[in-house]
């Protein structure tokens, strides 16, 4: 049972949000797609803090 | 020779100390006075409050590393602010009294040329009935707020635990214990790791998790929300967030004052006007926070607190606080200098400085309580603030009293967030997030505030290995090991 089937109820608060699918849960932890979310990340974030000092 | 007096050892504190010291030399002197015998990655305590990392592993001892940077320490609480001097004396002073070095209660009267407030929040749990009292936090609920508390935490949760391996349910109430607190962040984090190792734990199916917060939407987080490009469109943080708890199944509650906790229960209202309860087998709600309660004398001894503090305990700095309604709020009103209108050898850096007005759109019920967050002053603003205060310092005692002032707004600044669930390096993710400028520009960003292409966020396990090395990092950082000047704040 995926996060959807489990937790969303018809008409309850949360069937109105967005709700991840299976794939974007995949995705999350899949390590080669995280190790490059890891260097694009960190790329904004020091921009950011760049901009910031 | 010139005396920098800096009351705080917690980010901004330590960060103005530290580079104030190293860019002063021997010439001048920098004192610390802070009550506290250890310093605190605060953010870790997290991790600590749900018994994945000890209260050693977050703190360390300041006396080594003040010793090492040249820095006069005192673990000691200040009292008062003298910024006129005496009737005996023109030079100003603060009075301070020991909380340890073998010199507890002992009171001494320490002379300066510039003064950095940094002393931090005053936890107010007695803002709250049975939230806690003026001694702190009271029995029926647990707190992250530091290391000691979320040790705390810490032990409860794992009795919970304990009893759901037995079959007993549990519900956990995370959040805000009074309607007008900051830091949802933490709590917001704290939920989702109490979630993940549950998980971990098998337990899941035998807990009910409940949000409960001040905020008046979801995703709030005391800065108004924040847009993020997702899909061509600008997205809320409204609905990540729910997104969020929707699929971690956690229930959620917002727009509320909690005026009351008993044990296993508390009380609130709703921004609507309407009452309620909610039950509780553990419970972690932050209190809000108010300044640490310094009074200030003048010359003759009378008391000019408020001449230099705000109404709540912060001290006033170079911010319009006569904005009036959120409708005249302007990016501008935010202080830039942290330098005391009144008094200008007197700074405030971090939380200590008095914003001039919150970020998040003021509420108030049918009854007259107000309900919204206050503004947050997380670790990056707080340590890039504390730089740029000690910056100052020293400019006017090296090049003299016209020395140009450094400048830090807060709406011209990011602030970059991870908020974990889960410790393990391929176990648990986070979310990873940057807002610029943390106070929304409207005319600079007319819309939503803030600049789309440095404003972002995404879950996944690429914020959990940045939130381990911001650990490594800072904790490197703090203890000046050599190069800690080269990591930004």
């Amino acid at each position: 049972m995926n996060e959807i089937e489990k937790y969303v109820k018809p008409y309850d608060d949360n069937f109105t949000t967005m709700v991840p699918t299976s794939f974007v849960i995949k995705m999350r932890t899949c390590k080669i797609w995280q190790l490059f979310r890891f260097i694009m990340i960190n790329i904004k974030m020091l921009i950011v803090v760049r901009k910031s000092h | 020779m010139a005396r920098v007096v800096v009351l705080g050892g917690g980010v901004a504190g330590h960060t103005a100390a530290t580079f104030a010291a190293d860019w002063l030399g021997k010439d001048h002197e920098v004192v610390v006075v802070t009550p506290n015998s250890k310093w605190n990655w605060i953010p870790s305590n997290i991790w600590v409050g749900v018994g994945q990392m000890s209260k050693e592993e977050v703190t360390f001892e300041l006396a080594p590393v003040y010793a090492k940077a040249g820095i006069t320490y005192k673990q000691a609480k200040a009292v008062s602010l003298n910024p006129e001097g005496s009737t005996n004396s023109d030079k100003p002073f603060v009075t301070i009294e020991y909380t340890g070095q073998g010199k507890a209660g002992q009171s001494e009267e320490v002379t300066y040329d510039y003064l950095i407030n940094a002393t931090g929040p005053k936890l107010n749990f007695a803002a709250t009935p049975g939230l806690g009292d003026a001694n702190g936090m009271g029995e029926f609920t647990v707190s992250v707020c530091t290391a000691d508390h979320a040790d705390h935490a810490a032990h409860e949760f794992a009795k919970c635990i304990e009893k759901m391996k037995k079959g007993e349910r549990q519900k956990f109430l995370i959040g805000t214990g009074h309607g007008m607190c900051t830091c949802q962040g933490a709590a917001f984090e704290y939920i989702f790791n109490i979630e993940h190792e549950l998980r971990k734990a098998g337990v899941r199916d035998m807990a009910d998790l409940q949000w409960i917060s001040n905020e008046s939407f979801l995703g709030d987080f005391g800065i108004g929300g924040l847009h993020m490009k997702r899909g061509g469109y600008a997205a809320s943080s409204r609905l990540f967030a729910e997104s969020l708890y929707s699929e971690r199944g956690v229930k959620w509650l917002i727009g509320a004052h909690v005026n009351k906790v008993e044990k296993g229960k508390v009380s609130y209202e709703l921004l609507d006007g309407s009452m309620g309860e909610e039950s509780f087998d553990f419970a972690m709600l932050i209190p809000p926070f108010a300044g640490v309660g310094l009074k200030a004398y003048d010359k003759a001894g009378e008391d000019i607190t408020a001449t230099v503090f705000a109404p709540n305990g912060f001290m006033k700095v170079d911010a319009n606080y006569n904005a009036g309604a959120y409708e005249n709020w302007k990016a501008s009103d935010w202080p830039r200098t942290y330098q005391n209108p009144t008094y200008k050898n007197l700074f405030a850096a971090g939380i200590a400085f008095a914003p001039p007005h919150p970020i998040s759109k003021p509420m108030t019920t049918p009854n007259g309580t107000q309900i919204f967050p206050t503004p947050p002053r997380t670790g990056m603003p707080s340590g890039i603030i504390g730089k740029a205060v000690a910056h100052s310092v020293c400019d006017l005692i090296k090049k003299g009293p016209n020395a140009h002032l450094h400048e830090a707004s807060m709406a011209e600044m990011g602030a970059a967030c991870v908020a974990s669930a889960g410790k393990g390096l391929f176990d648990g993710t986070a979310a990873a997030l940057t807002v610029y400028p943390v106070v929304p520009d409207f005319e600079k960003y007319p819309g939503i505030g803030r600049d789309l292409d440095y404003t972002f966020g995404e879950i996944g396990l690429a914020g959990h290995w940045i939130k381990h090395i911001l650990h490594h990092m800072f904790i490197y950082k703090a203890k000046l090991n050599p190069g800690w000047t080269l990591i930004p704040e």
